[in-house]
C-alpha cells in the first residue's frame, strides 16, 4: 500500500470539505482497501466515513425502504424491516461476498463503486431507487453511468438510498465460481402490472431489460421470459463467461427470478 | 507519518504507533505479536486473517488499523479460557480433526464462533455457506463442517 | 496399558497449539535487526534486460540494499540445480539450461526474479522495488507446451534447442504396435491435464540470517524438506560446507509439493544476509505465490488402448508433451517420466505399454511435483481410457475393469514397477456397495424428472509411494538417495523424544509417529514427542513428499526402536540376571519367560543413564539409537472411487451428489488422520476437475493470478465424502503401511470427469468442467 493521510471527520460536511483532489472516501473498505493493497489505487488522503453519526440505519415506511449509506450488508440482510417490506433486497444483501465481507461492506460503498459485477446496483435499478447525496438526489436510472462510474461529482457523498417497495420481487445470482461476484444477476420487481427487470454482471454496468419488462408486465410468469433471447452484443466477456454464455444466463436467471417471486 | 491507534484486544487496552497505511492484521501480528492471525492472500478471499471486531467476524487484512480505533477485537489467542481450557468450538475442531496444517484454522474458528452465536443448530448447507469466506487447502472441509456443527451445539449447550 | 494405539483415532497432539494461535510458522519468526526483502520481478514473459537503474530506489526511505543478477554472478553463486537426470531416447542427458537465482540478461516468465531489494520495513522494500527501473526488450513468448517445438517458436534457452529438455520413452514400442495390429477395438483420447497452482494456504516465507561470530547461516523457511534444501543450497549453489548452514522449517502451512524445492528467494535472502550482516525476511504474498510457486501438471497426451473383442486389454500407447515451464525446477524432470509413465499399467494386466514423453520449456512458471506428481496424470489417462472403452464396447465400466484387474501378486508391470500386493476387486466391491451403485438407476430417473442430467463415473487408481529404493532411483537418474533417517532418544526416566527426517506440514506426524513409538514401547502417547524440521536437531532427512512419511520415515523410526529395544534387552538381562535369549519385551516390560522377573522399560532406561549396575564390559551407557531406512520397493496404494454428479443443463452447473472412496493404504495407524488426508486429496482432485485451471494469455501473462479468478474449492463446492478402506498389508516394511497423502488427488479427477461425460453423453471434455465449459459442451453436442 502506498502512503496516504488519514482523516476521521465527524460530519458529512467535514468529510465533503476534505474530499478533494486525490482524496478518497472510505466506507467499509472491502473494495478500496483491496485496491490500495494491490497498489492499484494510491489516494493522497483517506476520509473515513465510519465515525460519522446517522449515516447508518434502515427506515421503512411501507412505500420505501431507506438504507443509510454506511449500513453494512449484514445489517440489511438481517433486518426484520427489510425482510418484511422487500425480502428480495434482504436476500440480495445476504448473497454479497461472504459473511465477513458483509459485516464490513456498505450499501453506499457498493452503489458508489458501481462494480459491473456488484449486486446492489441491480436492486437500485429494479426497485427504482433514489440515491441521496450531500448535494442532491438521483434516480437510479440516471446514477449508474458505466463501468465503475456514477453521476457522483467530486466531494459528493452518498448519504442514503431509498428503494421502492414492490408487490413482489426476487433476485437470482449466478456467481463467479472464484470471486463470488455476479457473472449474471437478475432482479425482477413487480409493482403490480408494471415490472422492472435489472441485470448486473452481464454488461459494463447494470441495465434494464426492456423485452422482459414488457413481457412480464403483460403476464408475470416464468414462461413470459423463458424464450426471450438476449442479444450478446455489448455484454462482458471474460475467461469465466463469454458474452454468449452471459446472454443465455440472463434469460435463465430472469426465469428463475420470476419463479422465486411467485413462490 | 506515524499515528496512534488505540483499541482493545483480547480484553486488554492496547495502543500502537503505526504508519497510517497499516492494516489491522499488521498491528495484530507485528505490533502486538499475536501471530495466530494469519495472512493467506491479498484479495480478501481466504479468511485466514479473520478476527472478531465488536462481536462480528471480519477480515483483518481488509481493514486499516485506524478503522478499528476504539474497537473491541478478539483474536484466536483470546478464545480459550484463561486457564488454557479450549473453547467448545476449538475443542470440536480437535475432536473432529477439523484442521491439518493449521494455517486456516484461526480464521475458521473465529468465523465459526461468530456464526454459531446466531445458529445454535446449523444445517450442513448453512455451515458450508457460512464458510464462503474461508479457504482451506488441507481438509476438504468435511471435518471442518462436522466440527462447526458439533461446536455450535456445544456452545448452545453452554459447554 | 490401555487399548492398542495402532489403528486408534487418537486426537492430534499438534492441534492445541494450532487452535490457540500458538503455531510457529516461518512468518511468525522475527529476528532482531531484521530487515525486509522485496523482489523486482519481470512483468514480461520473455525479454532481454537491457539496463537496470536503481538510483531512485536507493534514495527511497528505509532503503538498505539492492542486488541484481550481476552481483550474484560476480559472487559466483551457482544456479538452482535439478535433482533428477533423465536420459533421452538417444542416450543423451537431458538439456539443463542455467537456472540463475536472479536473471542474467534475460527473463523467461512473468515473475522471474530480477533483483532483491532490502529495506527497513516491508512497505519500504516494496516502495523501493517499485522504483527500480528496468529497461526490457520484449521478445515473443511461447506458453503452450504443444506449440513449444513448432517451427519458428520463440527459443528460451541456448542450451535447449527447439525448447526441448528431453524426449524420453519407456516400454516396447514394437510389441505395442503389434498388439494394436491385432486389436478388435481401439479407444483413443486426446487429453489435456490442466495446469494447476498448488496454493498451500501459507505462502512461502524465507528468513536468511548470517552470523559473523561463527561464519554461519541460518535459513528459516517454509519447506517440506529442510535437509534437502540445505544440501542443494550449500553444495550446488553457494559452495558452503553444510555444517555452517542450519535450515529450520517449523510449522508449515501446507505444501502439496510446492515447498519441496529450492527457490531463488531462499538463496537470495541467505546470501544477502551476509552482505548486509543483518537478517533478511521475505514473505510471499498470494499474487507472488501464483507467479512463482512451482505449478503442477500441464500435460497434453494422446492415448490409445487396444482390446480384444471381449474388452481384454492388449496394449496401450501414450504420447505426452509435458510443459516444464521456463526452467527446470528441483524435481521437474522426473515427474512426467519416472512418476508418470511407470504408473500407466494402473490396476490392469495390460501386457504391453509404450509411452513417449517430450518435455518442453515455455515462458511460464516452472512446473514441478504437485500432490500426486505424475500419478494423477497417469491415472487420468488410464481411467479415462478404460471408462471410454467400456462405453464404446457397451461393457459395464466396473465389469471391464474387473476383467482386466491384476489378481496375482507380486506382479511385474511392463513399465518397470513390481506391485507387491493388492486386492482390486475388494476395493471395487466395497466402493460399489458404499456408493450404492445398485440404487443409481432410480436416482438417475429422479434427476431426469427434475430436468437434470445425472452421471456416474469410476476411477480405479494405483500409485507408487514410499519413494524410493535409492539404488533403483539412482539407476533411473536420481541425484540423491531417497532413504529416511530417524533417531529415538530415550530419556533417563523413560520418556522419549523422536527425531525424524520426515516433515509434517499438516499430516500429523507428531501424532501418528508417536502412536507407533508408544505402541512399540508400551507407553502412553504423552511420553513421546516427535521433533522434525530443523537440521540442527535432526541428524538427516529427505523430507516429505510422494506419500513417503509413514512408509519410509515411519520405518526408519521402527528400525531405531528395534535397536533401542534390543539394547534394552541386554540391559534388562543383566539386571534380571537372565540370559538375553530368555528375555522378552512386551507391553512396556522386559520379562523372563517362565519366571515373574520383570523390568519396566523406564527402569531399564534409568539403568542405562545411571549405570551403577550395568554390563559395562558389553555395552555403552545411554539409550539413544538412530537408523537409516532405504526401502526395498515402492509401496502401491490403490483403490476405487465412484462419483455421482447432477448437471443443470440450463446453466452447466455440476453438483457432486455422492463421492465414494475406498482405498487400500495397507495397515492404518490413525484412521482419523488417514480419512482427513483422503478428504483433502479428493478436494484438490475435485478442484482440478471442476474449478481450477491455470491460464496464460498468448503474451504469457498469468490471467488466473489471484483467488478472484483461480478458484480453489470452497466448502460449498464439495459434499460430505463417503470413505472407507480395505487392507492388504505392504509386504516389505515392518508396519505394513503404504501411504495415503496423495490418493484422493490422484483418483478424483478421472472419477469426476467420467461421471460428467457420462451425464452429458459425450466422449470427452476439458478440465476444469466449469459451468461455462459444460454448457458449451452440451450446446456443441446439440448442434452436432
Ligand atoms: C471477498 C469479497 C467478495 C465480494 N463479493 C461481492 C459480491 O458478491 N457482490 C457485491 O456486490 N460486492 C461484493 N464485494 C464488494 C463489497 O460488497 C464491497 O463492500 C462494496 O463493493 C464496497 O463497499 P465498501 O463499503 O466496502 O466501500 P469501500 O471499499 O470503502 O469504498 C468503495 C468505493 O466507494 C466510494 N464510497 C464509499 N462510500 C461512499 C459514499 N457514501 N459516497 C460516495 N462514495 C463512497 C469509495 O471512495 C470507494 O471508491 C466483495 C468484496 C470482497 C472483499
Ligand atoms: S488474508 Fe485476509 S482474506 Fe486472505
Ligand atoms: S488446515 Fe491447512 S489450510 Fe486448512
Amino acid at each position: 500500500m502506498h502512503a496516504f493521510k488519514y482523516h476521521r471527520p465527524s460530519s458529512v460536511n467535514d468529510a465533503a470539505a476534505l474530499a478533494k483532489g486525490e482524496a478518497k472516501l472510505l466506507a467499509g473498505g472491502q473494495t478500496l482497501v483491496q485496491t490500495m493493497k494491490l497498489r492499484l489505487a494510491s489516494p493522497s488522503d483517506i476520509i473515513d466515513l465510519g465515525t460519522i453519526k446517522d449515516l447508518a440505519g434502515i427506515k421503512s415506511d411501507g412505500k420505501t425502504v431507506t438504507i443509510g449509506a454506511m449500513t453494512r450488508h449484514a445489517d440489511v440482510a438481517h433486518s426484520a424491516d427489510v425482510k418484511k417490506a422487500i425480502p428480495a433486497l434482504a436476500a440480495l444483501a445476504g448473497m454479497i461476498g461472504d459473511r465477513q465481507v458483509r459485516a464490513m461492506g456498505t450499501c453506499g460503498g457498493s452503489i458508489a463503486n458501481n462494480d459491473p459485477a456488484a449486486d446492489y446496483p441491480a436492486a437500485a435499478m429494479a426497485l427504482n431507487a433514489t440515491i441521496t447525496t450531500n448535494k442532491g438526489k438521483y434516480e437510479a436510472e440516471k446514477f449508474f453511468k458505466g463501468m465503475f462510474t456514477t453521476a457522483l461529482g467530486a466531494g459528493e457523498i452518498i448519504t442514503s438510498i431509498s428503494f421502492q417497495v414492490p408487490k413482489r420481487a426476487a433476485y437470482t445470482k449466478f456467481k463467479n465460481p472464484a470471486s463470488r461476484f455476479a457473472i449474471v444477476g437478475v432482479f425482477v420487481a413487480d409493482f403490480g402490472g408494471s415490472v422492472r427487470v435489472a441485470v448486473t454482471g452481464a454488461g459494463p454496468s447494470v441495465f434494464r431489460q426492456a423485452d422482459m419488462e414488457k413481457a412480464l408486465s403483460a403476464k408475470f410468469a416464468p414462461e413470459s421470459v423463458a424464450n426471450i433471447k438476449v442479444k450478446q452484443d455489448g455484454l462482458n466477456s471474460d475467461m469465466h463467461a463469454s458474452a454468449e454464455y452471459r446472454a443465455h444466463l440472463v434469460t435463465v436467471m430472469a426465469k428463475r427470478a420470476v419463479e422465486a417471486a411467485l413462490k | 507519518m506515524a499515528v496512534k491507534v488505540s483499541l482493545k484486544v483480547n480484553g486488554k487496552s492496547v495502543s500502537a504507533e503505526v504508519e497510517e497505511r497499516t492494516l489491522l492484521v499488521t498491528v495484530i501480528r507485528e505490533h502486538l505479536r499475536l501471530t495466530g492471525t494469519h495472512v493467506g492472500c491479498d484479495t480478501a478471499q481466504c479468511g485466514a486473517c479473520t478476527v472478531s471486531m465488536n462481536g462480528k467476524a471480519v477480515k483483518s487484512c481488509s481493514m486499516l488499523a485506524m478503522q478499528a480505533e476504539g474497537a473491541d477485537v478478539m483474536t484466536i489467542e483470546g478464545v480459550a479460557k484463561p486457564d488454557g481450557t479450549l473453547h467448545p468450538m476449538q475443542a470440536a475442531f480437535k475432536e473432529h480433526h477439523g484442521l491439518q496444517c493449521g494455517f486456516c484454522t484461526p480464521g475458521m474458528v473465529m468465523n465459526a464462533i461468530d456464526f454459531a452465536k446466531s445458529h445454535p443448530n446449523p444445517s450442513e448447507s448453512e455451515i458450508r455457506e457460512a464458510l464462503e469466506g474461508n479457504l482451506c487447502r488441507c481438509t476438504g472441509y468435511h471435518n471442518i463442517v462436522k466440527a462447526i456443527g458439533a461446536g455450535a451445539k456445544a456452545m448452545a449447550a453452554g459447554k | 496399558m490401555g487399548a492398542p494405539l495402532i489403528g486408534a483415532r487418537v486426537e492430534r497432539k499438534e492441534d492445541y497449539r494450532f487452535l490457540t494461535g500458538a503455531g510457529q510458522y516461518t512468518d511468525d519468526v522475527d529476528l532482531p535487526r531484521q530487515c525486509y526483502a522485496a523482489f523486482v520481478r519481470s512483468p514480461h514473459a520473455h525479454a532481454v534486460i537491457k539496463k537496470i537503474n536503481s538510483a531512485k530506489a536507493r534514495k527511497s526511505a528505509g532503503f538498505v540494499a539492492i542486488y541484481t543478477g550481476e552481483d550474484f554472478a560476480a559472487a559466483k553463486l551457482g544456479g538452482l540445480p535439478c535433482g533428477w537426470l533423465i536420459t533421452d531416447v538417444n542416450g543423451q542427458p537431458m538439456k539443463e539450461p542455467p537456472h540463475p537465482c536472479l536473471a542474467q540478461g534475460k527473463v523467461r516468465y512473468v515473475g522471474d526474479q530480477v533483483a532483491i531489494v532490502v529495506a527497513e520495513t516491508i512497505d519500504q522494500a516494496r516502495d523501493a522495488a517499485e522504483l527500480v527501473e528496468v529497461d526490457y526488450e520484449v521478445l515473443t513468448a511461447v506458453v503452450d507446451g504443444s506449440k513449444a517445438t513448432a517451427k519458428g517458436a520463440p527459443q528460451l534457452h541456448e542450451a535447449a534447442p527447439n525448447n526441448t529438455c528431453y524426449v524420453w520413452a519407456i516400454g516396447d514400442k514394437a510389441a505395442a504396435d503389434a498388439a494394436f495390429a491385432k486389436a478388435a477395438h481401439v479407444t483413443k483420447l486426446d487429453l489435456i491435464n490442466n495446469r494447476l497452482v498448488p496454493n498451500a494456504m501459507e505462502p512461502r516465507v524465507a528468513i536468511g540470517s548470517y552470523s559473523r561470530a561463527d561464519d554461519s547461516y541460518t535459513l528459516y523457511v517454509a519447506s517440506q524438506n529442510p535437509h534437502v534444501e540445505r544440501l542443494l543450497m550449500t553444495a550446488f549453489v553457494m559452495g558452503l560446507p553444510e555444517h555452517k548452514v542450519r535450515v529450520v522449517a517449523g510449522d508449515v502451512g501446507g505444501g502439496f509439493g510446492s515447498k519441496i524445492y529450492l527457490y531463488a528467494e531462499d538463496v537470495a535472502v541467505t546470501w544477502t544476509s551476509k552482505q548486509i550482516n543483518r537478517p533478511v525476511k521475505w514473505t510471499s504474498d498470494r499474487s507472488e505465490a501464483f507467479l512463482t510457486d512451482a505449478h503442477g501438471r500441464d500435460h497434453h497426451t494422446v492415448a490409445e488402448l487396444a482390446m480384444d473383442k471381449d474388452g481384454h486389454f492388449l496394449g496401450m500407447r501414450v504420447k505426452t508433451t509435458a510443459n516444464v515451464g521456463a526452467y527446470l525446477s528441483t524435481f521437474a524432470s522426473c515427474v512426467p517420466t519416472i512418476l508418470y509413465a511407470t504408473l500407466l499399467a494402473g490396476q490392469y494386466k495390460t501386457p504391453v505399454i509404450h509411452c513417449e514423453v517430450t518435455a518442453v520449456f515455455t515462458n511460464t512458471t516452472p512446473v514441478d511435483a504437485y500432490r500426486g506428481a505424475g500419478r494423477p496424470e497417469a491415472t487420468y489417462v488410464v481411467e479415462r481410457l478404460v471408462e471410454t472403452a467400456a462405453r464404446e464396447m457397451k461393457i459395464d465400466p466396473a465389469e471391464i475393469r474387473r476383467r482386466n484387474f491384476i489378481t496375482a501378486f507380486p506382479y511385474q508391470t511392463p513399465v518397470a514397477l513390481m506391485y507387491d500386493i493388492g486386492d482390486y476387486n475388494a476395493t471395487m466391491d466395497a466402493a460399489q456397495k458404499l456408493g450404492d451403485v445398485a440404487g443409481y438407476p432410480a436416482r438417475k430417473k429422479a434427476s431426469e424428472a427434475k430436468g437434470k442430467l445425472r452421471g456416474l463415473g469410476y476411477a480405479a487408481y494405483i500409485e507408487a509411494c514410499g519413494i524410493a529404493p535409492s539404488a533403483v532411483a539412482g539407476a533411473l537418474g536420481a541425484r540423491a538417495g531417497l532413504f529416511e533417517a530417524g533417531e529415538v532418544r530415550v530419556h533417563p526416566t523413560g520418556s522419549v523424544t523422536v527425531f525424524t527426517g520426515s516433515h509434517s506440514h499438516g499430516q500429523g506426524h507428531e501424532t501418528t509417529f508417536a502412536q507407533v513409538v508408544a505402541d512399540r514401547l508400551g507407553m502412553p502417547i504423552e511420553n513421546v514427542d516427535i521433533v522434525h524440521g530443523d537440521t540442527s536437531k535432526v541428524l538427516f532427512g529427505m523430507g516429505t513428499y510422494g506419500s513417503r512419511s509413514i512408509a519410509v520415515g515411519g520405518t526408519a523410526i521402527v528400525k531405531a526402536l528395534d535397536k533401542v529395544i534390543a539394547k534394552g534387552k541386554k540391559i534388562a538381562a543383566h539386571l534380571m540376571e537372565a540370559a538375553e535369549s530368555d528375555v522378552v519385551f512386551e507391553n512396556g516390560a522386559y520379562t523372563v519367560a517362565g519366571t515373574d522377573k520383570k523390568k519396566m522399560f523406564g527402569e531399564v532406561a534409568f539403568a542405562a543413564y545411571v549405570p551403577h549396575n550395568y554390563p559395562h564390559d558389553k555395552l555403552e551407557p545411554g539409550l539413544n539409537e538412530n537408523a537409516f531406512y532405504d526401502p526395498s520397493n515402492f509401496t502401491f496404494p490403490a483403490g476405487t472411487y465412484v462419483c455421482e454428479v447432477e448437471v443443470d443443463p440450463e446453466t452447466g452447473v455440476v453438483k457432486i451428489e455422492k463421492f465414494t472412496a475406498v482405498d487400500d493404504f495397507g495397515n492404518i495407524i490413525n484412521p482419523m488422520i488417514v480419512e482427513g488426508q483422503v478428504h483433502g486429496g479428493l478436494t484438490q482432485g475435485i478442484g482440478q476437475a471442476l474449478t481450477e485451471g491455470c491460464q496464460y494469455d498468448a503474451s504469457g501473462q498469468l490471467t488466473t493470478g489471484s483467488f478472484m479468478d483461480y478458484c480453489i474449492p470452497r466448502a460449498t463446492d464439495v459434499p460430505f465424502y463417503q470413505v472407507d478402506t480395505r487392507v492388504t498389508a505392504c509386504t516389505h516394511n515392518p508396519l505394513g503401511v503404504k501411504g495415503c497423502g496423495e490418493a484422493g488427488a490422484i483418483g478424483a479427477p478421472a472419477a469426476l470427469m467420467n461421471a460428467i461425460t457420462d451425464a452429458l453423453g459425450v466422449k470427452d471434455m476439458p478440465m476444469p468442467a466449469s459451468p461455462q465449459t459444460v454448457w458449451r459442451t452440451l450446446k456443441n453436442k446439440k448442434a452436432a
